[in-house]
């Protein structure tokens, strides 16, 4: 008998056996969530891979695309790649130290109605659409001044810093007091024990929030159509000037009739995949490694 | 069964030098009326008390009296909780410390303090101490400071190989005691400690309890515990504080009686502090 020992006066033996029949019935509906969630990241990778494999070289992240090509020249995408690395890099210097100092002053120095507050606004900022951002930076900076990329970055970069915000806010609230308490008690100001004691503890943190924040809006395509989209086909890196980037490569290839042009933009796609990957990957890293610093040793 | 109760605390007058006569101690503190109040919640009411220079000052009650709140007042590590406002004044050394206009981080720079829990900073035993002497500007031979800081806080013969090593690799006594030594380094007048033995277990707490005995004539020591035997050890005068009831019902920590440590433990004038110290209450 399964209930075999715990027998006894008032313990309910007689429902035992339902219950590890809902268990394992639970367990099983959890596992099969999650198996799912893993299916569909290994459905998409592949189907990408697939498609795209036969694109897949050195010439896609060297060679600019040739235009109206029937011939077959070697060619590839440098010029959305570098445009992507252009955009996406000036967003990361637009939207790190604003997001950092924004979670700082919330977490450390605002009073808890302000706190409250601009975390709501952050939250509404996150929830804005990608396409939204793209038409308001549109407006303010494009009318008028024209296309660039820098526009495009910044239209990246609101996308960006309510992400790195809240989650240098949520490190920033696993700070132990005592250590803030240990710093001031020692009569040093406030800003010097943020700077030195609780924002080294949250480095990890800030890291993981940047790469997944870059993550998400290097794939951005809508912002990017309005703000940086009229390009040549040639590889430029001043940003003053529209650069074209992947995801609207990826946009502007899937509607061409050439069969190769659809490979490559597989290809990119596959590119702009395994970059996400490596970039999380190496976050993960740099978060272990701060927490296992942080511990004794 | 005996229904006498005898004194469970013994006051050691032979490691303790006599204290000075009254007349001859230095006011280092001078707290008048002073309340302390969490969100309309009164915590501590209507303390008055002088805390004297180079003695061992404890504060000794029941868990609940404002003990911790009230010790924090000293150096207003109190402005740190949202919703705590205080009323009444504590001068130190003659000036009025609790005024807005007073800047908290020059305060805590005479008044230095030592907490419940170690919170050593996660950085090398080395640069724990080095730290706070460094951004306060003390740089002329740093080594020296920390080695001299070590050696008081009884840490040095057991750190000086392994300075550069992470600090939280030390046990608990350890941390505690480095905590002292990062808060002395900076030589404040007045060294808070907040029941720094509270995690300790009785060979660390006997090495704190010594470092403070041998460090009284530099500095100021205020202590609180809520374990008597240790101010009984440690502290040259006493402070009870009890919970009371207010007319409402509602509770806050009070002062009952301050005096020689001896005296408290020995011949208390109050009944609250004799049931406390004999162990009936608390």
């Amino acid at each position: 008998m399964s209930a075999q020992g715990l027998t006894g006066p008032g313990l309910r033996v007689d429902r035992l056996p339902r219950r590890r029949r809902v268990n394992r019935a639970m367990e099983l509906l959890a596992w099969l969530a999650a198996a799912i969630a893993i299916a569909i990241l290994a459905i998409v990778v592949y189907s990408v891979a697939r498609r795209g494999a036969s694109e897949l070289n050195l010439n896609l992240l060297t060679k600019d695309p040739i235009p109206f090509s029937f011939g077959n020249q070697p060619q590839g995408l440098a010029n959305a790649f570098v445009g992507t690395l252009v955009i996406v890099g000036i967003a990361i210097l637009m939207a790190l130290p604003v997001g950092i100092l924004v979670a700082i002053y919330l977490n450390e120095f605002a009073p808890a109605a302000i706190r409250n507050g601009v975390s709501m606004v952050l939250d509404v900022l996150n929830g804005v659409p990608a396409i939204v951002i793209g038409i308001f930076v549109y407006g303010l900076i494009v009318v008028g001044h024209g296309q660039s990329a820098i526009a495009g970055s910044f239209a990246l970069a609101c996308l960006m810093l309510p992400l790195v915000a809240r989650a240098t806010m949520e490190v920033l609230a696993l700070v132990p007091n005592a250590l803030r308490e240990a710093g001031l008690g020692l009569g040093i100001p406030r800003w010097r024990t943020t700077l030195s004691i609780v924002v080294p503890q949250t480095v990890g943190g800030i890291v993981t929030g940047t790469v997944l924040a870059v993550a998400r809006v290097a794939g951005e395509t809508a912002p990017l159509l309005f703000t940086t989209s009229f390009v040549g086909t040639q590889t430029h890196w001043d940003p003053h000037h529209a650069l074209q980037s992947v995801p609207v490569a990826i946009f502007e290839l899937s509607e061409s009739a050439d069969p190769q042009d659809h490979a490559r933009a597989w290809a990119a796609a596959l590119v702009l995949l395994i970059f996400i990957l490596i970039a999380s990957l190496g976050a993960r890293w740099v978060a272990t490694r701060s927490r296992a610093k942080m511990a004794a040793r | 069964m005996s229904t006498t109760i005898e004194p469970t605390v013994r006051v050691e007058t032979a490691r303790r030098q006599p204290m000075p006569p009254r007349e001859r101690l230095e006011t280092i503190f001078a707290v008048d009326g002073l309340d302390a109040i969490y969100s309309g919640k009164t915590a501590v009411k209507g303390v008055t008390m002088e805390v004297y220079k180079n003695l061992v000052t404890a504060i000794i009650g029941p868990s609940g009296c404002g003990k911790s709140t009230y010790i924090r007042c000293f150096n207003r590590m109190n402005d740190l909780i949202p919703g705590f406002t205080q009323t009444g004044t504590i001068r130190y050394a003659g000036q009025d410390i609790c005024g807005s206009d007073v800047d908290p981080v020059a305060v805590r720079r005479n008044i230095g303090m030592v907490f419940q829990r170690p919170n050593p900073f996660p950085k090398s035993i080395q640069d724990n101490v080095a730290w706070g002497l460094k951004v306060l500007g003390m740089k002329d031979d740093l080594n020296d400071r920390v080695e001299r800081a070590l050696t008081r806080a009884a840490l040095w013969d057991e750190v000086k190989d392994r300075l550069k090593a992470s600090a939280l690799s030390l046990s608990g006594g350890q941390q505690q005691r480095l905590c002292i030594a990062r808060a002395i380094a900076v030589e404040p007048d007045v060294v808070l400690m907040d029941e720094p033995a509270s995690a300790l277990d009785p060979i660390a707490t006997q090495a704190i309890e010594q470092l403070m005995h041998d460090l009284k004539s530099e500095y100021t020591f205020v202590i609180v515990t809520h374990n008597m035997q240790q101010a009984a050890r440690v502290a040259d005068m006493t402070a009870f504080f009890s919970i009371s009831q207010g007319e409402e019902g509602q509770r806050y920590g009070e002062l009952i009686e301050y005096d020689a440590t001896e005296r408290i433990f020995t011949a208390p004038s109050d009944k609250r502090t004799e049931d406390y110290v004999t162990g009936r209450f608390g």
